[in-house]
């Protein structure tokens, strides 16, 4: 097993799904940070199996709304000194904008090309999110 | 020093200025836009205009009307511009984008700008779906939605519920029957979540297994406790029904021409199974019409879908009178 020592300074995303970890990645733009950033996948976990866990040495300002999208189910903590000064779990947004874009081909916003277009969450069990213009369904 | 107090308007008075400025300035682009309240003052104000039309002439008298159809739908532009017209109102705007500036390459949040400068009213149909959305996001004046692709087309579902209230005085109690393609059928889908937020009233879904109502329509009536039931038999159905709602089972969405074959006949309205229906059952469809409601129907006088272009006018000129907030000839 791969062991990463604690982090004295900066952000544990833990508990996210197995699989999801990379989208994080992605979504948040760790990939374009001058810090250090891990990105662990498919670790074994007592309550889930197996996650994904990120930890990031920087007090990067986290869009939780990304993070909520795509896995509402992953937790946050912000470590100072070694220690962690808070602990943020996380909800699906009711609403967001700017994020996702609308997967339907006939949604007059993919002709506009409208940016920040509003979704609503519609399904909290799939985390779908609808389209304010179309009302077609879709997720990260 | 004097102080006047004014007469305060009595409540009838006040009653009637409420029902006239309640949707002045809105937008229709869904049906459940409209409270309950406010589509059941349309729908009366629709019926005093069928009563006496003639003496609602002149109530928009001095309001332009800009009717853009983006798509070609002759019968929706000619009940909207006819329902202006016979308000006193005029109306421009096209119905070939090729003649307007989006051939210029101009965006709708423009075009909806500049024409909201020229007129009190916009009606816009759009072959994408959230086109009237976003329009009336930068329109100064209302937006009708005249039908967005396959997403919404309130004012056929107004006209649906007018038709209904015109033949049978109250929705409470009725068993309606929707027959055909129910998967993509929009109108209907729109008009059974309408009518599902009346008390009493139950469906019965008609239709080939292909073509079956959507989830999303069932799981709203089960939701709001509406009773409905699913068959494939319009034959064995009709004799419950108060309403018949027709559309179209098109070929194209079938998998196998056999298939098509095999099922299309079930559901053609003839004669013979008109002979089955209540002697006060109503037909109606959104037309146009191809060959799923036979031409001998058509002088049967339950055969209401002719008249129901009628109403779909008269509720489009109550619809045109309220988003101004004209008001009503004394």
């Amino acid at each position: 097993m791969v062991n990463v020592s604690k982090i004295k300074e900066g952000i544990v995303i833990d508990h996210i799904r197995a699989g999801h970890g990379y989208k994080i990645f992605q979504q948040l733009g760790l990939d374009r940070l001058d810090d250090v950033v891990v990105l662990m996948r498919n670790v074994d976990s007592e309550k889930m199996g197996r996650k994904d866990l990120i930890k990031i040495e920087s007090n990067l300002d986290i869009n939780l709304d990304v993070l909520g999208l795509i896995d509402p189910g992953a937790t946050i903590s912000y470590i100072k000194d070694g220690e962690r000064v808070k602990k943020v779990s996380l909800t699906p947004p009711q609403t967001v904008t700017g994020i996702l874009t609308c997967r339907n081909p006939r949604c007059i916003t993919n002709q506009e090309h409208i940016t920040n277009v509003k979704f609503h969450l519609v399904d909290t069990s799939t985390n779908q999110y609808a389209c304010e213009y179309c009302d077609a369904r879709t997720r990260l | 020093m004097f102080f006047y107090t004014l007469p305060r308007p009595r409540a009838e008075e006040r009653k009637k200025e409420r029902e006239t400025t309640m949707l002045k300035d809105r937008n229709l682009i869904a049906p459940s836009d409209f409270t309950l309240e406010e589509i059941e003052e349309l729908l009366r104000l629709s019926e005093r205009i069928i009563q006496s039309p003639e003496r609602y002439a002149d109530c928009c008298r001095g309001k332009l009307m800009a009717s853009l159809f983006y798509e070609p739908s002759t019968r929706t532009k000619f009940s909207f511009d006819a329902a202006m017209l016979r308000l006193g109102g005029n109306t421009l705007g096209f119905s070939d984008p090729n003649t307007s500036s989006t051939a210029k390459g101009e965006t709708i949040a423009d075009s909806a700008r500049t024409i909201g400068k020229y007129a009190d009213l916009i009606v816009v149909r759009h072959p994408k779906e959230g086109t009237a959305k976003l329009m009336s996001r930068y329109a100064s004046c209302p937006v009708i939605n005249a039908g967005d692709g396959g997403h919404h087309h309130p004012t056929q579902t107004l006209t649906d519920l007018l038709t209904i209230r015109h033949y049978k005085g109250d929705f409470s109690g009725l068993t309606i029957g929707v027959c055909g393609d129910l998967k993509f059928g929009r109108t209907i889908h729109s008009l059974v979540t309408c009518m599902a937020r009346y008390e009493n009233v139950k469906f019965l879904f008609i239709s080939p297994e292909e073509l079956t109502m959507p989830a999303f329509v069932k799981e709203e009536l089960i939701a709001k406790g509406v009773p409905f039931t699913e068959t494939t038999d319009l034959v064995g159905a009709i004799s419950q029904l108060d309403v018949l709602y027709m559309s179209r089972v098109q070929r194209e969405r079938f998998i196998s021409e056999e298939e098509y074959l095999r099922l299309k006949d079930y559901f053609i309205l003839t004669a013979d199974k008109m002979a089955l229906a209540k002697a006060d059952m109503i037909v109606m469809h959104p037309l146009p019409r191809i060959n799923e409601i036979a031409t001998e129907v058509d002088d049967d006088p339950r055969a209401a879908y002719f008249e129901q272009v009628r109403y779909g006018m008269f509720v489009r000129m109550a619809l045109i009178m309220k988003l101004l907030g004209a008001k009503e000839p004394a």
